[in-house]
């Protein structure tokens, strides 16, 4: 039970000392995206990781949540850190009504149907801009005028401990429901609805909750994206939004609790740090993203789980031959196809540096794919070993 | 009656736009099962690859190397990529086109930067073609319509009166069979990939000058045409037909109109343009989930 509870002491932990490590104004308001994202994503993987429903409108509860978030927050009757719950209730009830449409299929329906009502949404904000805030958004001030106890929630600190405050609450929540019998079942859904209907649940009410619920955490995260941000725009709730929480939570691994943690993390950093070195970013991010759905669909998590196993096995040995044999070809490779983009953005048309960089990506990758050919065979200790540990 | 005959003129045009790119898409659909998210990137491709091959040898040639060199590298990805990912399942795939899109965008971006590029309507089709009551109807218009509709015939003699398409119309039903029989499924699948999104980037070639053609031109049809394939039944070539001609006049017709919502004082018609196609999908997925025309779910 003590070990079990040691990740979150961690998290704890880190969430309260963050704040002294980074001071710097940036580098706080790029820990409250991270964790205004991260309960997203996990709200997100109840649906995709869970019970195996893909959506292609998930932002439409975080942009919904956001948006009531910042009316109330106008409006003045709910103080500044219970606005989140203003958000997590228009999540649910948009969550109810729209997973009770929804979830009367799964699989692509469910996809197409997640994708419409998405995109019906983020056109009602032309319809009704009053509301939606138009072009402009809509803006709040989330300072109090009666400090509670000192506090105003003015100074972007005082943010940062109110988004951690709702992070740790929202993540043991959905860690719970995970542990809860909905929760089992729903992963029952999503491995075999038929013989979850055999057993006498109803796939389309287990669906249906799950999509509830996970509108209530996506609503609390857009209500916390309210108090952040102070603006609430039509871009929140977006098919770009929807498309953002979808690639991070994928990256990070819908096979596990914690990696849509991971992923939300990885893409602030990229949207964020990596946006400050190269304009390509994007593409990076799409090109990450694609090679991840080829390789390694369990994502960022599922290499890190697969890392320990070897460990465990004692055959981390031999993957970490492979893995060094095979670093300097793939960092070429890499770093060639990097200078390519670069230089397509940069607009170089010297085909000196063309010729010289195409060279290098070839060259390397070849030498990569050779180097994996030989590797093989230690590779093959490595998970037959894996393999043998896991049978025992 | 002019609003009317102009809007009816526009709606069809549009219309048959939309059709040519629903039509890849539902045959890839109906073939490999896959429901290809990246398919208006395609057509956005096309536009790019229409605009640099017009400037440098015309818009002739444009016209049949732009599709060409897009369904090459549509059966390339589907050779290396959507098959690699069609063995983990369907959410992989959806997945794997979702990101191939977003991938399009940013190479788009890349190469030839977040505004449009002056890709113009060629010299000997712009111009009136007829005037009707005060307003003229554009020569352009109804060269787009011309190519729709010969697309639209070649499509279908090609499926029912050639010897692939019999096949291919095999391989749409019974891919098992077909492939026991000795013809090569994964082959006729590429060919039928790169074929389908050759007919989306031909559809850029001659919409990217009609309109504009730039980063976001993928994303604004992209929605409207799944809408129109969900409409008009899954894996349904009539069906995508009816709905596209009837999306695109719908909304034209909702663009040109400016009736007031009754109960709605400040809301016009042509406000609620865009929700309505939604809504229909919507509503059409809740009542009748195979669409108008189709015979499958999913």
């Amino acid at each position: 039970m003590t070990r079990r509870l040691v990740p979150w002491a961690l998290l704890v932990a880190a969430l309260a000392l963050a704040p002294v490590l980074f001071s710097k104004g940036f580098a706080l308001s790029l820990l409250c995206q991270t964790g205004i994202l991260v309960i997203f994503a996990l709200s997100y993987n109840m649906q995709l990781g869970q019970t195996g429903l893909l959506s292609f409108g998930h932002a439409v509860y975080y942009g919904l949540g956001a948006l009531f978030s910042i009316h109330a927050l106008n409006l003045g009757y709910v103080p500044t850190p219970l606005v989140p719950l203003v958000g997590g209730a228009a999540g649910l009830v948009f969550g109810l009504l729209f997973g009770y449409v929804t979830t009367r299929r799964a699989g692509t329906t469910f996809a197409m149907i997640t994708m419409g009502i998405g995109e019906m949404v983020a056109a009602c904000s032309l319809m009704f801009p009053a509301f939606f805030g138009g072009e402009a958004g809509v803006s709040g001030n989330r300072a109090l005028r009666e400090p509670i106890a000192g506090l105003t929630f003015g100074p972007q600190v005082q943010v940062y401990y109110l988004v951690a405050l709702w992070l740790v609450g929202c993540v043991i929540a959905m860690h719970l429901i995970t542990r809860t019998p909905l929760g089992r079942i729903a992963n029952a859904v999503r491995d075999n609805p038929e013989r979850a209907q055999f057993v006498g649940y109803d796939p389309q009410a287990v669906r249906f909750h799950m999509v509830a619920l996970s509108g209530l955490f996506a609503g609390i995260a857009g209500g916390l994206a309210a108090v952040n941000y102070e603006i609430v725009s039509a871009e929140s709730l977006s098919a770009l939004t929807s498309g953002q929480v979808l690639l991070a939570t994928f990256l990070g691994g819908v096979g596990f609790f914690a990696g849509p943690v991971v992923g939300a993390i990885v893409v602030t950093l990229m949207s964020t740090v990596l946006a400050a070195y190269t304009q390509a970013w994007p593409f990076y991010f799409g090109l990450l993203f694609l090679v991840m759905v080829l390789f390694a669909p369990g994502g960022l998590a599922s290499l890190a789980v697969m890392q320990k196993r070897l460990w465990d096995a004692g055959a981390l040995r031999d993957a970490l031959a492979v893995y060094a044999r095979l670093a300097l070809p793939a960092a070429l490779a890499v770093g060639a196809a990097v200078f390519a983009v670069e230089m397509t953005y940069r607009g170089v048309r010297t085909p000196e540096l063309w010729l010289g960089t195409a060279a290098v990506l070839v060259v390397a990758s070849w030498s990569t794919r050779w180097t994996w050919m030989r590797a093989r065979d230690r590779w093959a200790v490595a998970s037959t070993a894996l393999e043998a540990k896991a049978r025992a | 009656m002019e609003l009317f005959l102009t809007s009816l003129l526009n709606g069809v045009t549009y219309g048959l736009l939309l059709f040519m790119l629903s039509s890849g898409l539902t045959l890839i659909f109906s073939m490999m099962g896959v429901l290809n998210f990246a398919h208006a990137s395609f057509y956005m491709l096309g536009a790019y690859f229409g605009y640099v091959i017009s400037t440098y040898v015309g818009f002739a040639p444009a016209l049949v190397l732009a599709p060409l060199a897009v369904g090459a590298i549509g059966s390339l990805i589907e050779r290396y990529g959507v098959r690699r990912a069609h063995a983990f399942g369907h959410v992989a795939e959806l997945l794997f086109t979702f990101g191939l899109a977003f991938l399009i965008e940013e190479v788009v971006h890349l190469v030839w930067g977040k505004s449009p590029v002056p890709y113009k309507v060629p010299a000997a089709l712009d111009g009136p073609l007829f005037t009707m009551f005060a307003s003229t109807f554009p020569a352009y218009k109804a060269f787009m319509m011309a190519v729709s509709v010969g697309m639209l015939i070649a499509l279908y003699a090609l499926l029912t009166r050639t010897r692939v398409g019999l096949v291919i119309q095999a391989a749409l039903s019974r891919p098992d069979m077909v492939e026991a029989l000795g013809h090569d499924v994964p082959k006729l699948f590429m060919l039928v990939f790169g074929g389908g999104v050759g007919l989306a980037a031909l559809a850029g070639v001659i919409g990217g000058n009609a309109f504009v053609t730039e980063p976001g031109m993928a994303a604004a049809v992209g929605t409207i045409v799944f809408v129109v394939v969900v409409v008009g039944g899954l894996g349904s070539l009539t069906g995508a037909f009816v709905a596209s001609l009837g999306i695109g006049i719908l909304q034209t017709f909702a663009v040109a109109i400016d009736w007031k919502v009754p109960g709605f004082e400040r809301l016009t018609l042509s406000q609620t343009a865009p929700v309505l196609p939604y809504l229909i999908m919507v509503l059409i997925l809740i009542a009748r989930p195979r669409g108008l025309m189709g015979t499958r779910e999913s």
